[in-house]
């Protein structure tokens, strides 16, 4: 291979290989800066097309539009959550491996060439799949449940996008230990890096479960294997199927805390204590396969409390914990400032013109009030009860994987192209907007679908007027109108999300380039300098934070035993 | 920082604040308080998951559906779906299959039922609207759940897992009438076979 560095000397080819971004005076590897390019622009692609199916399926949903026919929409909802769910996430997530890895610790990439055949077995795994679901006969849900078949190419397709995603996870691991023998930082490595490899020890165990048990999947799909258990399906798809999700919290995090750094120079409030969630991340979010299984026959209730808590909430815990020490880090980036005005003085003056810190303070505030307390309580073990399959389950998750991660991501891209492409962002009032018109949407997608599921509407379902069918049931009135505010949602949302694509794609192609005085008259990470630095804040008088976790609290507390109220009136069940 | 040489620092020994230790504090207890709850409603709540459930091959499971309809059918509707009225207190069977629920059941309400449930083929979902009870059914598996109606009427039973191309068309039926109304109608099936 033609990159095996020599350490501690820096020749004249290993130079010109890498620049210094004028931005934010990082060290960056050319090699490393194409492949963050690259699947920057793929996630992006995937985000475009799955954004699209989703609508068409918000669309079917609204009764009165009612738009696709069945087997459609069982497909188009099918391809959506492939789409969006694991592509535009995934490939983001490989451009945020490499930055968090090689770009933040000045390191060269461990094997670039390998990285590129991660990409391409991630890119045909995708198009192959995608493929397989478009044709009609692999319309099994993003969750494809035994005994409910694919063509065996949905299978194949899924298992190669996850052996590039593991190369890639061995590729970041591989860049630390370059760095670490290199000497590119000294110390602890910076949050960043230490988020990226919670993320990537996550998504090892993700993939490890995926493979235990697509490949049987596989398998049994072209006939070698007879019959495999539903329920140890579940059990182990849900390893992966919950997992993944676990990877995009631990990203999004990470990305929470960039954009923080980058912008407003926020360092954690403590090293150890952001650390430490991280780490609660990686002990314990595995276990919650059991969210899927709580009304599950044939599994006892003292292995559904376990797991289904985490070992007693002990991943809620570190949520809990960056719930306040991102809002306390910039708190305490804004008071360094000078915005010391009052309590919430930090708040208001803080830049809500700036794309990238609007998505990071609406993707924290979403993802804790409405995806996280609602993921809490849906996953209570008899709260469950309630829940289980019906439109809260996607009410819910788009709470976290929309609003939460997807909107932080979008708001890190702001930062990225001007970083990674050089160029400026072009449309900047488009920009400027663009998270809040998602915001809206997002917010309302997940509010309307929780609000018709705790009314007892199905996910999943073509027709909950039943006219075909043989024996119907009344929904009540209020459940359509929420599908119909759900479906006027979406198309804000599509709107947002659309203002996105064209920005990001207008700015690759269009936007100025960036020179070296641009980086000086126009600054974009005025506070990059901390990013890749170890270190936390000094200061703890954070009184905004206080009340805003307090709040948090109050809320949380209130709705959890507002269901357990729900629950009592149901039918006695045992 | 500029003012100092960079520290070789590492994360774990750094100090813990009183403001973090109070907020870790909190969510910790929070979470400790969540995780009993659970267990204490499991003792004092009327609302569990039942921990009962056999490994059952599915034709066993549809003989003994048809049997307990043999016993306990009073009617049928319009489609020819038998309609079962099962003793208080008895086992009571509902098939699920692709794509249908199978009988439908006649309940007494305040009366206590072990209903027994299984798939045929595929998963599908038990929605029983609108008391709202979500459970999943499997196939090869016989959930057992003791099940008593708190009201009268006509409750649907939707099936929420997708289960193919005829899903959205999968209902069921229970229907709960009061404990009058089931003396009356037992007199005159009485009658009738008299």
């Amino acid at each position: 291979m033609a990159t095996i560095a020599i350490p501690g000397q820096i020749g004249e080819a290993a130079e010109e290989r890498f620049r210094t971004c004028p931005d934010t005076g990082l060290h960056v590897h050319a090699k490393a800066e194409t492949l963050i390019r690259v699947n920057l622009i793929t996630a992006v692609t995937f985000l475009g097309i799955g954004g699209l199916l989703g609508l068409l399926v918000a669309l079917t949903r609204w009764q009165a539009v009612h738009l696709l026919p069945a087997e459609m929409f069982y497909m188009v909802l099918t391809a959506h959550g492939a789409a969006v769910l694991l592509f535009w996430i995934m490939f983001f997530e490989v451009a945020l491996f490499y930055f968090t890895s090689a770009v933040v610790l000045r390191s060269r990439l461990a094997t670039p060439n390998i990285a590129w055949l991660a990409y391409a077995l991630m890119l045909i795994g995708a198009l192959t799949a995608t493929v397989a679901v478009l044709q009609g006969r692999s319309s099994v849900m993003f969750t494809s449940y035994v005994p409910l078949q694919a063509e065996p190419h949905f299978y194949i397709g899924l298992i190669l996008f996850a052996v590039g995603m593991l190369i890639t996870c061995f590729i970041f691991l591989g860049t630390l230990v370059i760095a670490k023998d290199e000497g590119t930082y000294e110390g602890s490595v910076p949050l960043a890096t230490f988020g990226g490899l919670t993320g990537v020890i996550i998504m090892i165990f993700t993939l490890a479960s995926g493979a235990i048990i697509l490949i049987p999947t596989l398998l049994w799909s072209v006939g070698i294997i007879g019959h495999i258990d539903p329920l140890t399906y579940k059990l182990v798809w849900w390893g992966m199927g919950h997992s993944s999700q676990q990877v995009n919290v631990t990203m999004h995090v990470v990305v929470w805390y960039t954009i923080a750094a980058l912008l407003l120079g926020a360092r954690p409030l403590s090293e150890k204590v952001s650390r430490s969630a991280f780490l609660l991340y990686i002990l314990f979010l595995q276990l919650a396969s059991a969210h899927h299984l709580l009304v599950e026959p044939g599994i006892s209730s003292t292995w559904k409390i376990f797991n289904t808590s985490y070992a007693m909430y002990l991943a809620v815990l570190g949520s809990m914990i960056h719930g306040m020490s991102v809002p306390g880090a910039i708190e305490a980036a804004q008071r360094r400032l000078g915005h010391t005005k009052g309590i919430f003085g930090w708040l208001r003056e803080a830049p809500w013109g700036n794309p990238a810190f609007a998505a990071l303070m609406l993707s924290l505030v979403m993802f804790g009030f409405l995806g996280g307390i609602s993921g809490v309580i849906l996953g209570t073990e008899q709260i469950n009860i309630l829940m289980h399959n019906t439109l809260y389950v996607p009410g819910h998750f788009h709470a976290t994987v929309v609003s939460g991660t997807t909107l932080a991501f979008m708001g890190v891209t702001y930062l990225l192209i001007p970083i990674f492409f050089r160029r400026d962002i072009v449309f900047p009032k488009i920009a400027q907007w663009q998270p809040y018109v998602f915001a809206i949407g997002t917010a309302g997608i997940a509010l309307f679908m929780m609000g018709a599921g705790t009314l007892g509407v199905s996910r999943r379902h073509w027709d909950i007027t039943f006219t075909d069918a043989l024996i119907t049931f009344d929904y009540p009135a209020t459940a359509f109108f929420m599908l119909g505010l759900n479906g006027l949602s979406a198309i804000i949302a599509t709107v947002g999300g659309a203002m996105y694509v064209i920005v990001v794609v207008a700015s690759i192609v269009w936007g100025k380039r960036r020179t070296e005085e641009d980086a000086k008259t126009n600054p974009i990470a005025p506070g990059a300098a901390v990013l890749a630095q170890y270190g936390g804040e000094d200061t703890f008088k954070l009184p905004g934070t206080i009340v805003l976790v307090s709040v948090f609290f109050i809320a949380f507390a209130l709705y959890y035993f507002i269901n357990w109220r729900f629950l009592a009136g149901i039918w006695p069940m045992s | 920082m500029a003012l100092l040489p960079p520290k070789n620092r590492l994360w774990w020994n750094e100090p813990l604040h009183r403001m973090e230790a109070i907020w870790i504090s909190i969510a910790f207890v929070w979470g400790l308080l969540m995780f009993f709850v659970m267990i204490w409603w499991h003792i004092n709540g009327n609302q569990n998951m039942s921990n009962e459930s056999y490994r059952i091959q599915p034709d066993v499971f549809a003989d003994r559906t048809e049997a307990f309809i043999q016993a306990y059918q009073v009617g049928a509707d319009d489609f020819g779906t038998p309609i079962v009225r099962p003793p208080a207190g008895s086992d009571v069977y509902l098939a699920a299959r692709l794509w249908d629920f199978y009988p439908i059941l006649e309940l007494v309400e305040g009366e206590t039922y072990r209903v027994r449930i299984s798939s045929l083929d595929w998963q599908h979902g038990f929605s029983l609207q609108p008391t709202n009870i979500n459970l999943q059914i499997h196939p090869g598996i016989e959930m057992v759940i003791t099940l008593t109606p708190n009201e009268t009427g006509a409750f649907g039973i939707v099936c929420n897992e997708f289960c193919g191309i005829g899903h959205h068309l999968m209902v069921g039926r229970i229907n709960v009438i009061d404990r009058e109304t089931a003396a009356l109608a037992a007199a005159t099936s009485v009658a009738g076979e008299q």
